[in-house]
């Protein structure tokens, strides 16, 4: 920029310069580009592109919508809330106490298959209110450690849960892992076991890239605080598939999360028996449990809320077109029309 | 003054007998002419405004008179000839080495960073970067936090860099100079940086000087020098400067007298200089013609000693060598009212999520130890405390901190380098655009304040200065009126210089450089030496090629039998007298201080210069007295006409008087600068009393300038007048139009002249300011009361004539008013009804302003209105109102470079303020507010998705969207795209913008930037920030989505609805347009990609897990359209049912082309057909 540092630093070299004749002038060269007249387009919003706007999104909108609500509508989802049911009516009182006691945690449950579910069927357990997106929640945990051996003593993020009192590492060590989910399904028809098949329930490149095929548990759930599952530590963590499930902290305080698949069909009115290990305890915060077996569609789970939305988008952008038009034909205006130019519509001011 | 001519409130109609009476006992009287305004002549007090263009010369002799004042010794600097040592030991003088750079390598970190951080923005980045990396508040990762606000320093600290590297490299280049310096009584061959104050200097001709010296000999034997000074204030006329004769010698090998010299301390005052000097024991005073600067030019001199004085930094250039003020545009100041409800947000938000934090742990007070997602305790240690939990107190301050941290881009950082960006841009273009080239100067537009580009667009009031800005201040001879007869019809030489005398100069065929209109009877008179009539018009105009300092130069040209003769001097009027003069044969060839020879006619006559008394401010007229060939002594003299018909004879030729009092008045009507020339013949006798007096005024040591003028006063008495000349005061091209355009656009323009008022008018005449139709309102005043009068009048009529806008449409009015006048209102309780007045005058008119009135005009618009002022000038009497403007321009002519020097923009021509304004500006304004409004929103909507997401984790400030991510959000994620259009889009063509300059109307408006479209646009943000969180939230509603995969859908998301949202807005899409919108969009996609393959993150591969779900691809689209449905209906709706006038244009500019002709006429034009 020749902002002008006028100077006689500037001006006294270029009074070399200046001597010789002016055939060095300083027009600016020309360019479309200097002088801003790149080609360009130039869209204006007429009544025909306006209407056809609208149009198309509804023409767009009101088949997905319609799609989509029939896909979730299309969705089987057995949905069982166990954990008041599962405690027994006499220490339902101190829910907490039962919990921490030794007392056997078995629990059956009875679901009643309403309509034919198609394999495979995704058996899910869902937490409510539990804040898996917690600040100190989230934090705490060390990525390094769970990838990769040698990393083993990198766990200064991983407070509480980083060392046993004995200051030796815990792997894997932070409040995730150790708050894991340690309630077991198991599910039987006609008194005969379903197969929950609990491989591949977790993303393959958390296998793959993001758990350690050499990192062992240990020293983990040997501190004085009970948490959630133990984990074997003969496996590797790659293959701790529920780890890895659970090591993918839910976006809402509302979740489910894979805890395997059943592979047969269900029909309407199978009657499954559910034997369940109620072992972890919400009830300090009035967390609630439930077991969900669901089949799945294109769009996943049941949700009707895209359907409807897209539905709603939809017709009102049908029904913007139409008031549009009537706008259109009502009050008519010639686009570009001078005499709307404000010092033409009332001559003598600006 | 007689009473009778204040206070005159006159219709036009009614002002010429008016006039007439009250000019009936005047000089001058009032001619008619058609258009029906009437001119007066005013008798005014000579207050502190000097002429204009003899500023220079008027400080000459205020300097001269002043430095007898016995100077202060601790206020002086003694300097020692030719003894640097010495002159050196008690006080250190800056060396003659210069440094521009600011910076060396040692301290350029430093003094870099210290000077970035005087920006608040900077330190608040600063202060959050440092807040994060507290380990209990650590929200960002320790490299995501500190990236942006080292990436603007780096950014910074390169351009400043280069910067000071080029000047480090010119410093270099000029430190390295050579000059002859006097060492051991022996001219040196050394590099100006070793050069030290005191040392003798050698100058050869056509050499720069290599620091401020006094003169001490020139080769020439009465001690001129000529210099240019344009490097210094860009006057490319030579100045003559003067050597005493005390210190002249023969020869510069002579031997040097040695003395002393005091002189001021440094100071930037190009024209100003005191000093005495002690030679051989006499004291000699030296003035401002004795010193020559830095920078300069020696010309026509074939060597010039001097003894340096002021070295290096020390020196006038460089001590004048100041960059531009700086100022903050209209729409930056609203942008820091809007911040600051921005930042009250921001603290809102905190707010509502720490008290929501503190209420959230108090419920769960005794359970938080049994959270599995909370775990108060750590039993880790063997003893049980506490895990980073300090209680509720200062849990809630931290968890505010953290908000604070975490939504910190509310108060768009981003924004401040945005601007500086699409400023930088916006000035590329203005200093490229074809149309405000000069050719005549060479000159591009240059923008040298860099931050009020915007305010271009709001202009509201333009001060102008007249001469040299409505007109070109390239003077040329007009008429004449010789001996009471009008000779005024010249007409352009036909015939390449035939008409007018070739000069035989040895071989070669000598030609003045202009050509000049020849009226040919005049030319036949002037042939005729015998008759009576022809004398008169040889002595009239050897009085026109003699009286005067100009300096003929000869330059050769391609054809080598032909040259020119340049004429050089530093009054633009004296020369086109001398040019006219050679047309008619009477060429002055040869200047030096004790002859001048005159062609005349072919023959070559020599006039012995006897004696010359410059111009002065008090006289306003010089004389000069030449020894004729014929041995006659005659006096000449030129001035001003009211200067001159006091000395003027009245009793001799009295008919020849009037006719040429009438000729006057009718020159100046039409806009002419006249002079007028009378002569005498003096007697030996009277000669040598004047001569003797001269010398014993010219050697006296006290009050010499004093002295000086009254020898002058007495010999100028009893003139005989010889004629008038008219010079035209050229209008610039294009004025006329470029005025109209100016008003249809609503702009106020007012100048403010120096100038007499019969100039000012005539030039309000010709250049369209003034009509025929307006009611001029004329305000001469000399005491307080008499102006409270007429403004009350004034005041009264305003409203007689109705104020409503149609009749104001009908009766314009024009304010006329004087210096004198302005004396008595401004800075009284009267500004306040000259405000009331002339606020509604469609046109000033102020003449006769001293600087600082100019600047007190420009203060009553300023401080009493919200309006943009807006002031244009060339000269340095500009300066102060140029300064004093919301916008101030340069124009880069004739009068130096100090009005550039002190402008925000600098233009070479009047009429380029047209394409400035209306197109430049309009864009300008257009592009910055949109650019304003749009990163409020793009940083608010991604907030407050941040805030909605907190609101779900239990009020701790999890971010679902990546650190990365946020902070890449604002720079690549969106940032380009903001910088493009600010820079590119355009609303409206530069066609259809010239073509109806009412478009301009919406910048003064403020309508594309104001409250109400602020918090518009904030009800947008909220609302699209809702489709943007909740879309995806209720779709997962209950599903096993992880939090960094809903944090990418988010993410994504949100920057394409930025990204449609800023493509609905854009009105031309060319291929960069394109590119930065799509670009964006797309290393969006990279980045997150990106950010998604690194394992040790949370969120690895989250992204390729959720694209491959239809889901995440219907979220998408549903957000971008659910957000931009009721902008896109809203936006609709207005540009259809109540279509601005941008809409309309924008239209016509696409289907407007094929109705052009049935349609009425598109713009009224308001101004009837000139007189």
């Amino acid at each position: 920029m020749n902002s002008g540092t006028p100077s006689s630093s500037a001006g006294a070299p270029g009074s070399a310069e200046s001597a010789a004749p002016r055939r060095n002038s300083k027009r600016p060269k020309y360019s479309r580009f200097t002088q801003q007249e790149l080609p360009a387009c130039k869209p204006i919003l007429t009544p025909k592109w306006v209407i056809s706007a609208f149009l198309l999104v509804s023409v767009v909108f009101i088949p997905i919508g319609v799609v989509s609500l029939f896909a979730s509508r299309d969705v089987v989802e057995i949905i069982d809330r166990y954990e008041t049911e599962c405690i027994p009516l006499d220490s339902r009182n101190n829910k907490t106490g039962f919990m921490w006691s030794n007392a056997d945690k078995t629990c059956n449950r009875i679901i009643t298959v309403t309509k034919h579910m198609k394999q495979p069927i995704y058996v899910y357990y869902q937490l409510d209110n539990f804040y898996q997106n917690h600040r100190r929640y989230v934090k705490s945990r060390s990525d390094q450690q769970l990838r990769n051996p040698g990393n083993e003593r990198d766990i200064s993020t991983c407070s509480p849960e980083d060392t046993t009192p004995e200051g030796l590492p815990i792997v894997p060590c932070g409040l995730i892992a150790w708050s894991m989910f340690n309630d077991t399904y198991s599910l039987s028809r006609n008194n005969q076991q379903l197969g929950i098949n609990k491989r591949g329930i977790s993303w393959q490149s958390d296998r793959d890239r993001k758990f350690g095929k050499g990192v062992f548990p240990k020293n983990f759930q040997n501190g004085t605080a009970p948490g959630g599952a133990k984990l074997n530590e003969s496996i590797p963590l790659s293959e701790q598939e529920d780890l890895i499930v659970w090591m993918r902290t839910a976006a809402l305080p509302t979740f489910r999360k894979l805890y395997g698949k059943i592979e047969v069909d269900l029909q309407a009115g199978d009657v499954i028996n559910v034997t369940l290990q109620n072992n972890y305890n919400t009830y300090n915060f009035n967390g609630k449990k439930k077991l969900v077996l669901s089949t799945t569609s294109w769009l996943g789970g049941k949700n009707d809320f895209m359907g409807i939305a897209y539905l709603t988008v939809g017709g009102l952008c049908f029904c913007l077109a139409m008031g549009f038009m009537l706008i259109y034909l009502i009050k008519p205006r010639q686009l570009g029309d001078p005499s709307y130019l404000s010092w033409n519509r009332n001559p003598g001011g600006h | 003054m007689d009473s009778n001519s204040q206070n005159e409130i006159n219709e036009s109609s009614q002002v010429h007998d008016f006039v007439h009476k009250s000019l009936s006992n005047r000089s001058i009287s009032s001619s008619k002419n058609s258009g029906g305004h009437s001119l007066r002549e005013v008798n005014f007090a000579e207050l502190a405004s000097k002429p204009v263009r003899h500023g220079s010369r008027g400080a000459d002799s205020e300097g001269f008179s002043s430095s007898y004042k016995e100077m202060n010794d601790d206020d002086a600097r003694i300097i020692h000839i030719n003894d640097p040592v010495k002159s050196n030991e008690k006080f250190e003088f800056a060396g003659n080495s210069i440094r521009t750079g600011k910076y060396s390598i040692l301290t350029f970190l430093p003094r870099n960073l210290f000077e970035q951080f005087h920006r608040v923005a900077y330190i608040y980045f600063l202060v959050i970067a440092i807040l994060n990396q507290l380990p209990q508040l650590a929200v960002f990762g320790r490299g995501a936090s500190i990236m942006p606000l080292a990436f603007v320093l780096v950014i910074t600290a390169i351009k400043d860099l280069y910067e000071d590297y080029r000047r480090h490299r010119s410093d270099k280049i000029e430190n390295n100079r050579l000059a002859w310096v006097l060492i051991n009584d022996e001219f040196q061959h050394i590099r100006w940086k070793y050069i030290r104050v005191g040392e003798i200097i050698k100058v050869s001709a056509n050499e720069t000087l290599p620091c401020d010296m006094v003169l001490l000999s020139t080769s020439d034997s009465t001690g001129v020098a000529y210099v240019q000074t344009t490097n210094l204030d860009g006057e490319s006329n030579l100045k003559t400067r003067y050597a005493k004769q005390e210190t002249q010698v023969s020869h510069p090998e002579s031997k040097m007298i040695s003395g002393l010299i005091k002189c001021d301390k440094p100071n930037r005052n190009i024209y100003g200089f005191q000093a005495n000097m002690v030679v051989d024991g006499k004291r000699i005073s030296l003035g401002p013609s004795n010193i020559i600067l830095r920078g300069c030019e020696l010309k026509n001199t074939d060597w010039a000693l001097g003894v340096a004085v002021y070295a290096g930094r020390e020196t006038k250039a460089m001590l004048n060598n100041s960059g531009a003020p700086s100022k903050r545009s209209r729409l930056e100041t609203l942008m820091n009212r809007e911040i600051f409800f921005l930042s009250v947000f921001l603290v809102l938000l905190c707010v509502v999520v720490s008290v929501c934090h503190g209420l959230w742990l108090r419920r769960h007070k005794g359970d938080l130890d049994l959270m599995p997602f909370y775990r108060k305790s750590d039993y880790s240690g063997g003893k049980v405390e506490d895990y980073n939990y300090y209680g509720m107190g200062r849990e809630i301050l931290f968890v505010f901190l953290m908000s604070v941290i975490v939504f910190q881009i509310m108060i768009p950082i981003s924004l401040y380098i945005s601007m500086e960006l699409v400023r930088v841009g916006q000035a590329f273009f203005m200093i490229r655009d074809d149309q405000m080239y000069d050719e005549t100067t060479n000159s591009r537009f240059q923008c040298r304040a860099l931050n009020i580009n915007e305010d271009l667009g709001q202009i509201k009031y333009v001060f102008s200065d007249k001469t040299g800005t409505l007109t070109e201040n390239k003077m040329e001879f007009q008429c004449a009126s010789i001996g009471g007869v009008d000779y005024s019809n010249g007409k352009e030489c036909v015939e390449d210089g035939h008409i007018g005398y070739p000069v035989q100069g040895g071989e070669q065929v000598l030609r003045p450089k202009m050509k000049v209109k020849v009226d040919q009877e005049l030319l036949d008179l002037s042939k005729r030496k015998n008759l009576e009539e022809g004398r008169n018009v040889r002595d009239f105009f050897i009085a026109l090629a003699a009286c005067n300092t100009i300096v003929p130069l000869t330059v050769e040209t391609q054809d080598p039998a032909v040259r020119l003769i340049d004429y050089q001097g530093e009054s633009p009027d004296e020369q086109a007298l001398v040019y006219a003069a050679a047309a008619y044969g009477f060429t002055l060839i040869e200047r030096t201080s004790g002859h001048i020879v005159i062609d005349i006619q072919g023959e070559r006559q020599r006039f012995d210069v006897l004696g010359l008394h410059e111009f002065d401010s008090d006289r306003k007229r010089m004389s000069v007295i030449l020894g004729c060939p014929d041995k006659t002594i005659k006096l000449f003299v030129k001035g001003a006409d009211t200067s001159m018909f006091h000395v003027i004879d009245k009793s001799i030729n009295s008919n020849t008087i009037k006719a040429t009092e009438s000729h006057l008045q009718s020159y100046s009507s039409i806009g002419l600068r006249t002079l007028v020339v009378a002569s005498k013949e003096l007697s030996p006798i009277l000669f040598e009393q004047w001569q003797s007096s001269y010398e014993s005024a010219s050697t006296a040591l006290m009050g010499r300038a004093a002295l000086l003028r009254k020898v002058a006063t007495n010999i100028e008495r009893h003139l005989s007048i010889l004629g008038a000349s008219a010079i035209e005061d050229k209008l610039q091209q294009g004025v006329p139009q470029a005025v109209k355009s100016l008003r249809k656009a609503g702009i106020k323009v007012w100048v403010l002249t120096g100038d007499k008022q019969e100039t000012a008018v005539s030039i309000g005449y010709s250049s369209k300011l003034l009509t025929s139709k307006m009611t001029q309102i004329v305000i001469n005043n000399n005491s307080k009361e008499s102006c409270r009068k007429s403004l009350q009048d004034a005041l009264l009529m305003c409203k007689k004539l109705g104020t409503d806008s149609l009749a104001a449409e009908i009766n314009q009015l024009a304010l006329i008013i004087d210096g004198t006048s302005l004396v008595y209102i401004l800075d009284t309780d009267l500004e306040e009804q000259l405000f009331e007045f002339a606020s509604r005058c469609n046109v000033v008119l102020c003449c006769r302003v001293a600087p600082l009135q100019k600047a007190g005009i420009v203060a009553l618009i300023k401080n009493r209105t919200d309006d943009m002022t807006l002031a244009i000038g060339d000269g340095a009497n500009d300066v102060s109102m140029i300064q004093m403007a919301d916008v101030g321009i340069g124009i880069s002519g004739q009068e130096g470079r100090q009005a550039v020097m002190a402008s925000d923009f600098a233009m070479g021509q009047f009429r380029f303020l047209v394409p400035l304004l209306l197109v430049h500006g309009h864009w300008n304004y257009q592009r910055m507010s949109y650019m304003i409004l749009y990163n409020f929103y793009r940083n608010a909507v991604f907030v407050l998705v941040l805030f909605w997401y907190v609101l779900f984790t239990s009020f701790t400030l999890t971010t679902a969207i990546t650190d990365w991510s946020s902070v890449l959000y604002s720079i690549v994620y969106t940032g380009f795209p903001t910088v493009i259009v600010g820079i590119l889009d355009k609303n409206l063509s530069r066609d259809s913008l010239l073509k109806y300059p009412q478009l301009y109307g919406a910048g003064q408006r403020q309508e594309n930037y104001n409250k109400r479209l602020f918090w518009l646009t904030m009800l947008d943000t909220i609302w699209q920030s809702v489709a943007a969180f909740f879309v995806p939230l209720l779709s997962y509603w209950g599903s096993s989505v992880d939090g960094s995969s809903l944090g990418d859908l988010w993410t994504i998301a949100v920057v394409i609805m930025v990204n449609m949202h800023l493509a609905m807005d854009i009105i031309r899409w060319s291929w960069i347009t394109h590119a930065a919108i799509w670009g964006s969009v797309i290393s969006t996609f990279v980045s997150v990609m990106i950010i998604d393959l690194v394992p040790l993150l949370p969120g690895y591969w989250s992204f390729f897990n959720i694209a491959k779900t239809e889901l995440f691809w219907m979220c998408v689209l549903g957000v971008v359209i659910g957000a931009l449905l009721p902008r896109f209906v809203i936006k609709v709706v207005v540009q259809y049912c109540r279509p601005n006038d941008i809409q309309i244009a924008r239209e016509m500019e696409k289907y407007g082309n094929s109705r052009r002709d049935s349609q009425l006429e598109m713009n009224q034009i308001f101004d009837p057909p000139s007189r």
